[in-house]
């Protein structure tokens, strides 16, 4: 069954429209048939026009939508020969972020990426995407891994932001974010992550201080969450909305700042209506992303990203 | 290079230049509640006589107190584009900056001064818990690269003062950017061959924490500080527990291995001083 967003409503009620009609066996089976046509048509001049504008607290609900591709889908679909890799080599390992070795387009590289799952199970095995200092650790370890043989590395980034738990701050959070932050930077391999949901804060830049950092169009990418910011200060969580607005989280926010350098079209009414086609662009997009970086060195791939990173902010651009 | 030009230009300011504190005040202890006479309590460097309390110092104080008298220099930090996002929530993100500088006299939440620490060079950057909650956007972030390229300039070891309440909202994803940013502060510092050490004071928490802050050569920490990545209140609406005694504070970090040493204020720059020459045996020789 297809889960709908607030703002999808009149969506829901066509296509829950649609279904009924293809149910009834009817007769006069070509005026079904008809009738659902104009539908199936009103549906998506709908997807088109609500997907056209939506609102920046609207692209959080997508980005955070459960049928949207999770980074474990990418994987599956883009990765031949994908073996997983496990562990911090320390203390454990931590399923809300997943990576290992495989084949994207015929590169060896190495993938990593916070995992959301998309059951019940699966979301409590990875819990939700947030991630622990094994995490981090395990990522920073991989990344390492991919610099010793000079695979490229792609991170596909999903989550709400790193775990706070008492275990987690217990065994130095912060200081796993940072190394692993350093991890990308210091790679000495081609770095592109892409932010395929939701890019919440530091746990997401965790993974993604990459040469190239690419967004899918409706995925966000802030340093708080909008409830969060809502919460602090509006005082009042119910604000999220307008701090959504305010925060500047989308794709188009952020490449106009220059904090991602391109964004990946989604199809029409989102990636989750669309799952495998979406995936497929995403690929594309990496490879032309990464092919250019491939014949660099280390020493100009290092220093060009930290000039990148460098550079942020610095000029006006809003 | 023309940031070099732009804020290394030695200006000499008075860094005890801050408002005078009159001599007949009496200050309470928030921890003991014993009445203090303020003359004594910034004799002691704001640290309680009666419970040896650790109070919240400012960035200028930080710098009065760790260099040898008269060494520091503090330095012009690189203007950084105020406002990116033009954030407005209940109030305008230009006045609440305009707020914070009538409050502090200060430009942001950073200070940057280099000087001696027991006759040894040392770049210190300081940061002002009172500017904004010590909250990290474009101009601390900036702030701490252009210490981080001075330390190297000048050969000498970067001591940061961290105090935050972690990212500055209302710079968005720009103020995310400064964990990268500031990372890379660090690397330029230590592949220089030159100590790096972060002394982590009353609070340091968020987005602070999760870069710069804990990529010192060495950690120290502040008697009591509070430093960790995730807020208490967000902890334990999340995992509904209560979180156990002295949870996340310098001396359970120390515990936990996450800091080299809890540090009292009053005997800091010897430490630091001492640290310095134990690491520079290359240059000594
Ligand atoms: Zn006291």
């Amino acid at each position: 069954m297809r889960h709908f967003l607030d703002f999808e409503k009149p969506i829901a009620e066509l296509e829950g429209k649609i279904e009924e009609l293809r149910r009834l066996s009817d007769p006069d089976g070509i005026n079904i048939a008809d009738e659902v046509a104009r539908l199936t048509e009103k549906v998506d001049r709908q997807l088109n026009v609500t997907y056209a504008r939506l609102t920046p607290w609207q692209k959080t609900q997508v980005a955070r939508h459960p049928d949207r591709p999770k980074a474990s889908d990418y994987f599956a679909a883009l990765l031949a020969d994908y073996t997983p890799l496990a562990g911090d080599r320390a203390y454990a390992d931590d399923a809300a972020i997943i990576g290992g070795l495989g084949r994207f387009h015929g590169h060896s590289v190495v993938a990593l990426g916070t995992e959301k799952g998309s059951d019940t199970d699966s979301r409590v095995a990875h819990n939700f995407g947030m991630a622990r200092p094994e995490g981090y650790r395990k990522a920073r370890r991989l990344i390492e891994l991919a610099g010793r043989f000079g695979l490229p590395v792609l991170s596909f980034i999903d989550t709400a932001g790193a775990f706070p738990g008492i275990d987690a701050e217990a065994r130095g959070q912060a200081e796993a974010i940072a190394r692993s932050i350093e991890a990308c930077l210091a790679a000495p391999v081609p770095f592109v992550a892409t932010i395929i949901g939701e890019g919440g804060s530091g746990g997401a830049v965790a993974l993604a201080a990459g040469d190239r950092v690419l967004m899918l169009e409706h995925a966000v990418y802030a340093v708080i969450s909008p409830e969060g910011c809502a919460s602090i200060l509006w005082r009042d969580a119910a604000q999220a909305s307008a701090a959504a607005e305010a925060l500047r989280l989308t794709a188009e926010d952020l490449k106009r700042m220059k904090l991602v350098d391109a964004i990946i079209s989604e199809p029409i009414g989102g990636a989750h209506r669309a799952p495998a086609q979406t995936i497929a662009t995403v690929g594309q997009a990496i490879e032309e992303q990464l092919v250019p970086l491939l014949p660099l060195d280390a020493a100009t791939l290092i220093a060009r990203r930290r000039e990148k990173f460098l550079e942020m902010g610095r000029e006006a651009a809003a | 290079m023309s940031w070099l030009t732009e804020y290394v230009r030695p200006k000499i300011r008075t860094l005890l230049g801050r408002r005078e504190i009159p001599d007949n005040l009496w200050v309470q202890c928030p921890a003991c509640q014993q009445m203090i006479f303020s003359r004594e309590l910034e004799k002691n460097l704001k640290v309680c006589p009666h419970c040896s309390h650790h109070m919240r110092a400012t960035a200028a104080e930080r710098l009065a107190w760790i260099f040898d008298e008269s060494t520091a220099t503090r330095i012009e930090l690189p203007k950084v584009p105020a406002d990116p996002l033009r954030f407005r929530d209940s109030k305008r993100y230009a006045d609440r900056l305009r707020e914070a500088r009538e409050k502090t006299h200060l430009e942001d939440a950073i200070l940057v001064a280099h000087g001696s620490i027991g006759g040894q060079r040392a770049v210190v950057a300081a940061m002002e818990f009172d500017f904004m909650a010590g909250s990290m956007g474009a101009a601390v972030g900036e702030g701490i690269v252009a210490a981080a390229r001075l330390a190297v300039l000048q050969e000498a070891p970067l001591i940061v003062f961290t105090a935050s309440g972690g990212a500055r909202m209302q710079e968005g994803a720009v103020s995310l950017m400064q964990m990268p940013r500031t990372v890379i502060a660090t690397r330029l510092v230590k592949e220089a061959g030159l100590p790096f050490i972060t002394v982590l004071t009353d609070p340091t928490t968020g987005g602070v924490t999760a870069s710069f802050a804990m990529l010192g050569d060495i950690q120290i920490a502040e008697p009591g500080a509070l430093i960790g990545f995730a807020g208490a209140r967000v902890i334990e609406q999340t995992v509904r527990e209560t979180l156990p005694e002295g949870f996340q504070r310098a001396e359970y970090l120390h515990a936990h291995g996450v800091i080299d040493m809890v540090v009292p204020r009053p005997v800091l720059r010897d430490t630091l001083a001492r640290l310095i020459s134990l690491l520079r045996v290359r240059e000594a020789a």
